[in-house]
C-alpha cells in the first residue's frame, strides 16, 4: 500500500511513542495541578469571603427592565406609553421540555396553536437560565385559566410587566413603528446586558430608530432568598434607568385630520413646517394598529395585514414612489425664469397639444381644446400641460434635473427614520448608466418633454413633495425633516431640543422670481380659473397650491387582483401640494391619493383640512398660551 | 493495579472476570468509569433539585451510551483501522450535510435530523483520531514532513467545517485530538516549538478578525466578572461562589444553597462541578479528580502495552483528549479560562457527549482485551 523509506523499527517506536505518553502525563499533572491550585484558593483561602456571600447574603439578581420612554406629540398628547400588564413568562432551565410545555398550553388556550413553533424558537434562542416573555398582556380570563393549572406547569409563572400601548390606535402608526420580539438578529445587535429581563424591542420607524434612547438601562433587585428559595426581602437594588421620553414634531389634531380624510384610501399625507423642517403630519393609509403587535402579533393576524392588496404595513409616505405630475409645474417655472427661457409676461399659444419642431406627434393638453394665450401664472394656475412642454423643451433636461435635485427631488431627505426611498430623478446621466441597449442610453427629446408634466421616468415620495412644497414656501430655506422635536431625561429632568438641521439654501434667486412662482400657486387656488378653487373657500388664511394628476401605467405584476380591482388601480394617481398663510408660511403640506383620479378635488381639500386643523389649532394656542409666555 | 499487568492472571477472577473477558470488557477501566458515572448521578439528583423524571431520562442515556461501549469493545482493533477512513470520510460528508441542511438549535446548525437528532461533529471527535492512526500505522515514525503535512491537512477540513457551524469549542478540541495524534507519533522537537510559535501568532489575528464580540467579552469577563453581572460574569461570580463556600469538606449532599436555590445557571451540564465543589467541598472535588486521573493513567497504560501503532496512538489520543476535556471544563467553572460550552465528562447531564465519551473507551477496551487474540 505504500513505499515505505526505511524499514519499521517497532521496538524504537514503541519507546517513542511511549517517551510521549509520559510527556502528556506529565502535562495533565501540570495542568491538574493548576486546577487544584484554584480550588484550593477558592475553597480554602477563599472559604469565608465565599462563604460570607453565599451564606449572610443569599442574594438572587433578577434583572429589571427598564420602562420604556414615553413618546409625545408637540401639544403633550401622550401617542405612546406603557400599560401594566400580565404576563406569560418561560424559564427554559426550570422545565425539562419545552416543546411539550408549550403545546400543553397552547391546549389549554394560551398559546395560539399556530405560533407554537415560533414561540419554542424564541424560548429556545434566549439563554436557559433567563426568563422569557412568550405573551404579553393576558386578558383577565387567561390569568384565571393560568392560575388554575399552574402547578402542572413548572417554569411558567405569570408576571406583572409594562406592555407597550398606542392610546390612538392607528393614528401615526406609520411614524411611530411598533414593538416586536427581539430575534437572532436583534440579539447580536445588541449588548445582551442592556436588554436583560427585555423581550420586545422597537422594530420599526421612531420605535426602532430611537431604540436607543427610549430603551433606557436594566436595574438589578438583589433580593435576599430563605433556604427555600422565597424572597424574604428586598435588598438594596439598582433602580433601572427609565428610557427618555421624546416629544414628536407630529401634531395630533392635524395628523388625525389628515387621517381620517384619508379613510378609506392608499394614500400619504406629509406636512413640515417650512421654517424649520419639523414633520407635523406623517400619515400613510391604510395604517395599522402597532397595539396588536404589542401584544405578540398572532401568525394570522399578521399574514393577513400582508397579504392585504391594500398593504398597510407599507410606509407610503416614506417609500411610496410616485411620479409627481403637475405638482412640479411651479419648480419648473422659476427654474425657467432663472435661466431666462420665459419672462413673467411671456405668453404662448396653447392649441390643445404639442409637437417637437419636425416631428408629428402630438402630446396633448389636458384640455383638447387648448389654453389660448397664455402665460406662466395662468399655465400653473390651469395646470396648461402645452406651456409646460414646450417650456421643459426650452429649458433643457439637464437644467430640469438640476432644478428638480435643488428641491430635494432624487435624495433622502434624511428624515430620522430608515427606510427612506430616494425616488427617481433622470436625466442623461441616469439613462446612460439604467439602460442596457446602446440605443436606450441615449436621452430622446420627447423624454424632456413628459418629465416637463412630471410624467414619464420621475418619481418622488411623499415626504420629498412635502419637503419642495416647504422649500417653495420660504423661498429657498432648505431644513432635513425631522419627527422628534425634543428629548427629555426624566431623571436629570433635563430636556433637550433637537437641532434644526439646516441643509444648503437656494441662494443667488431674484425675489421677484419666488413671488412670480408663488404668486401662480396662489392663482390655482384664487384665480379665475385656478384649478383648485374649492380648496380655498372660506379660508380665513391664503392658501398657496398646486394640483397633479399622474397617470399610472403598470399595475404591480406581484399581486393578484380581479378585474374590477385592475380597473380601480389603472385610475390617476390624485396629487396635491400646497403651504399656508402665503404671506408667512407654517404650513407646507402633500397629498398623495393612489387612484384618487382627480388631484384637485379629492387630494386637495385633504390638504384644506389639515391646513385648518393645523393653523386653527395654533392660532388656540397662541391666544391661550400667550400670556405664559 | 493501574500499571499492573493483569493478563495472565485473568482466569482467578472466577466467574465474573470470564464473563467480562468473554465481553471484552477491562475490569479496571469498567469500576473507575462506574465509579464516576455513580458520582455523576448523586449529584445530578441534587443539581436537578430531585427530580427523579430528570433521574430516570439520564439513566436511559447512560443505559443507551454503556450498550455503545459495549458494542464497540466487541470491534476488534484491526478491524477498527481497516474501517476507520470509511468512517472518516462518511464524517466528513455528513458534516457538508450540516452546512447545507443543518437544524439550526441555539443559532447554530450542529444537528442533522436522521429519525433521531445527531451531531456529525461528535463522530468526528473520535472518527479523526481513527483516520490518523490509520495512516500513520504502517509508515515508519516519527513521520515525514510529507506526511505530516497530509495529516494537517486531514486535521483542518472537518475543525474548519466544524467551526463554521458556528461551533469554535467543538472544532478546537476536534483539532486538538488530531494534534496528540502528531504528538505522540513522535514529530520532531523542532516541530512542536513552531507550531506553539504559529499558535501564539495567530492568536491576536483570532481576536481581532475571527472571534464574535460575544467570544471576547468572555474572555474579557474572566479578567473582570464583576464588570458585567447580568452578562457573562454571572455565570463565573456564581460559580465560584458556590465552589468557595463549599470549603473543604462540603455542605453537605442537597445542602448546597447557590445550586438548591437556583442561582447557579446550568448547573445540571456544563456548571455541574461547582455543586459537586459546593456540597462536597475540597474532599469530594478531590476524589473526583483522582478518578479522572485514575481512567487517564489507565488509559496512558492501554496505550503504551498496545501491541500496534494503529491502537497506540488511537488509545493515547482518546486518553489524552479524555483528560482535556476534564481540564477545560473544571478550569472553566472555577474561573481559569474563559465559558466555553464544554460539559463535565460522564456527569454532566445529555447524552450526546456521554454516547461519544463511551464510544472512547469502547476502543480503549477492545484494544486492552483483543491484545492475546493478535499476532505477537
Amino acid at each position: 500500500m505504500s513505499q515505505r523509506p526505511q524499514i519499521k523499527d517497532h521496538w524504537q517506536e514503541q519507546r517513542l511513542t511511549t517517551g510521549r505518553i509520559i510527556a502528556c502525563c506529565i502535562m495533565a499533572l501540570m495542568l491538574t495541578g493548576l486546577v487544584v491550585t484554584q480550588l484550593i484558593k477558592l475553597q480554602v483561602s477563599g472559604y469565608e469571603y465565599y462563604s460570607a456571600q453565599s451564606q449572610g447574603n443569599r442574594i438572587r439578581v433578577k434583572p429589571v427592565p427598564p420602562p420604556r420612554g414615553l413618546i409625545y406629540d408637540r401639544n403633550g398628547n401622550i401617542l405612546a406609553e406603557n400599560l401594566p400588564t400580565w404576563q406569560l413568562v418561560i424559564t427554559a432551565e426550570q422545565l425539562d421540555d419545552v416543546g411539550d410545555t408549550v403545546e400543553r398550553l397552547s391546549e389549554k388556550g394560551l398559546v395560539a396553536a399556530e405560533d407554537i413553533e415560533k414561540t419554542i424558537q424564541l424560548v429556545q434562542s434566549r439563554r436557559r437560565f433567563e426568563p422569557v416573555t412568550i405573551r404579553q398582556q393576558l386578558s383577565d380570563t387567561d390569568v384565571a385559566r393560568f392560575a388554575v393549572v399552574q402547578p402542572y406547569f413548572p417554569g411558567v409563572e405569570i408576571r406583572a410587566g409594562l406592555a407597550r400601548n398606542y392610546p390612538n390606535g392607528n393614528i401615526a402608526s406609520h411614524a411611530l413603528g411598533y414593538m416586536g420580539a427581539m430575534n437572532t438578529e436583534d440579539k447580536e445587535r445588541l449588548d445582551a446586558a442592556a436588554y436583560a429581563g427585555t423581550s420586545y424591542i422597537g422594530k420599526i420607524a421612531l420605535e426602532r430608530s430611537y431604540e436607543e434612547e427610549l430603551h433606557g438601562r436594566p436595574g438589578h433587585n438583589d433580593t435576599l432568598v430563605n433556604a427555600h428559595g422565597r424572597v424574604i426581602q428586598i435588598l438594596q437594588s439598582e433602580m433601572s434607568v427609565p428610557g427618555k421620553d421624546l416629544t414628536l414634531t407630529i401634531d395630533l389634531p392635524a395628523q388625525q385630520a389628515a387621517e381620517k380624510a384619508l379613510e378609506g384610501n392608499r394614500g400619504a399625507v406629509v406636512a413640515m413646517d417650512p421654517n424649520n423642517g419639523e414633520v407635523l403630519v406623517f400619515a400613510s393609509g391604510p395604517a395599522f394598529d402597532p397595539n396588536s403587535f404589542t401584544g405578540g402579533i398572532s401568525t394570522t393576524e399578521y399574514r393577513a395585514l400582508q397579504n392585504d392588496n391594500n398593504q398597510p404595513l407599507f410606509n407610503r409616505g416614506l417609500r411610496g414612489r410616485y411620479p409627481p405630475g403637475s405638482t412640479i409645474k411651479p419648480i419648473l417655472g422659476l427654474a425657467a425664469l432663472r435661466h431666462n427661457t420665459v419672462t413673467p409676461g411671456h405668453k404662448m399659444f396653447c392649441r390643445g397639444y404639442y409637437s417637437l419642431p419636425g416631428k408629428t406627434h402630438r402630446y396633448r393638453d389636458w384640455k383638447p381644446e387648448g389654453h389660448g394665450m397664455i402665460d406662466l401664472r395662468e399655465a400653473v394656475s390651469q395646470s396648461c400641460d402645452t406651456y409646460f412642454y414646450e417650456l421643459a423643451v426650452d429649458l433643457g433636461i439637464d437644467n430640469i434635473e438640476a432644478a428638480l435635485r435643488d428641491f430635494g427631488l432624487g435624495e433622502v431627505t434624511g428624515i430620522d427614520i430608515g427606510g427612506e426611498s430616494k425616488g427617481l430623478v433622470p436625466g442623461k446621466a441616469w439613462k446612460k448608466a439604467n439602460f442596457r441597449k446602446p440605443g436606450d442610453q441615449v436621452w430622446f427629446p420627447g423624454e424632456t418633454v413628459i418629465t416637463g408634466i412630471g410624467q414619464g421616468y420621475l418619481l418622488a415620495t411623499p415626504l420629498q413633495l412635502a419637503e419642495a412644497t416647504a422649500i417653495l414656501a420660504s423661498r429657498g430655506q432648505r431644513f432635513q425633516p425631522i419627527l422628534v422635536k425634543s428629548i427629555h431625561d426624566p431623571i436629570s429632568n433635563e430636556t433637550t431640543e433637537q437641532p434644526h438641521i439646516q441643509k444648503d439654501n437656494l441662494e443667488g434667486i431674484d425675489p421677484r422670481l419666488w413671488d412670480t412662482a408663488i404668486d401662480s400657486m396662489a392663482a390655482v387656488i384664487y384665480g379665475e380659473r385656478g384649478t383648485a378653487r374649492a380648496v380655498g373657500k372660506g379660508a380665513p388664511y391664503r392658501i398657496a397650491g398646486k394640483s397633479g394628476t399622474a397617470q399610472v401605467f403598470s399595475v404591480p405584476q406581484d399581486e393578484e387582483y380581479d378585474e374590477e380591482e385592475i380597473a380601480e388601480r389603472m385610475r390617476d394617481h390624485a396629487l396635491f401640494i400646497a403651504f399656508a398663510p402665503i404671506e408667512n408660511p407654517k404650513i407646507a403640506v402633500a397629498v398623495v391619493v393612489e387612484n384618487g383620479r382627480s388631484g384637485s378635488s379629492v387630494a386637495g381639500p385633504i390638504a384644506r383640512r389639515v391646513i385648518d386643523a393645523y393653523l386653527a389649532e395654533s392660532a388656540n394656542t397662541q391666544a391661550s398660551t400667550g400670556v405664559v409666555e | 493495579m493501574i500499571f499492573a499487568d493483569d493478563q495472565p492472571a485473568a482466569n482467578e477472577h472466577g466467574r465474573i472476570g470470564y464473563v467480562l473477558r468473554r465481553l471484552h470488557i477491562d475490569p479496571l477501566l469498567l469500576a473507575l468509569i462506574l465509579a464516576v458515572l455513580a458520582l455523576g448521578c448523586i449529584v445530578l439528583y441534587s443539581a436537578s433539585g430531585m427530580d427523579n423524571g430528570f433521574m430516570y431520562r439520564q439513566s436511559i442515556k447512560i443505559a443507551v451510551a454503556f450498550s455503545v461501549l459495549l458494542a464497540v469493545a466487541q470491534i476488534s482493533p484491526a478491524w477498527m483501522r481497516r474501517v476507520s477512513p470509511w468512517i472518516f470520510g462518511a464524517g466528513l460528508v455528513l458534516l457538508v450535510l450540516v452546512l447545507i441542511t443543518g437544524d439550526v438549535g441555539g443559532g447554530a446548525q450542529r444537528w442533522l435530523d436522521v429519525g433521531v437528532r445527531f451531531q456529525p461533529s461528535e463522530i468526528m471527535k473520535l472518527a479523526l483520531p481513527a483516520a490518523l492512526a490509520w495512516l500513520l500505522h504502517d509508515r515508519s515514525l516519527p513521520p515525514s514532513l510529507a506526511l505530516i503535512a497530509t495529516t494537517i491537512i486531514m486535521i483542518l477540513t472537518p475543525t474548519a467545517m466544524v467551526a463554521l457551524q458556528p461551533d469554535l469549542g467543538t472544532a478546537i478540541l476536534i483539532g486538538l485530538t488530531g494534534a496528540t495524534i502528531i504528538f505522540l507519533a513522535g514529530i520532531g522537537k523542532r516541530y512542536i516549538f513552531s507550531a506553539i510559535a504559529l499558535i501564539a501568532a495567530a492568536l491576536p489575528v483570532m481576536w481581532y478578525f475571527v472571534m464574535h464580540d460575544y467570544q471576547k467579552r468572555r474572555v474579557l469577563t474572566l479578567f473582570d466578572p464583576e464588570k458585567d453581572p447580568l452578562g457573562a460574569g454571572y455565570h463565573i461570580i456564581q460559580s465560584k461562589i458556590a465552589i468557595g463556600s463549599g470549603g473543604i469538606f462540603g455542605k453537605g449532599w442537597l445542602n448546597g444553597s447557590q445550586g438548591q436555590l437556583e442561582f447557579l445557571p446550568e448547573r445540571s451540564t456544563d456548571f455541574i462541578f461547582a455543586v459537586i465543589g459546593e456540597e462536597f467541598g475540597l474532599l469530594g472535588v478531590a476524589v473526583l479528580m483522582l478518578l479522572y486521573l485514575a481512567i487517564v493513567a489507565r488509559g496512558f497504560y492501554i496505550a503504551a502495552t498496545a501491541q500496534d501503532t494503529f491502537s497506540r496512538l488511537l488509545a493515547g489520543s482518546i486518553s489524552f483528549t479524555f483528560f482535556f476535556y476534564v481540564f477545560v471544563n473544571t478550569a472553566m467553572v472555577t474561573g481559569l479560562i474563559p465559558v466555553v460550552g464544554v460539559p463535565l465528562p460522564l456527569i454532566s447531564a445529555g447524552g450526546t457527549s456521554l454516547v461519544t465519551l463511551m464510544a472512547g473507551f469502547g476502543i480503549l477496551m477492545s484494544i486492552q482485551t483483543h491484545r492475546r487474540l493478535l499476532p505477537r
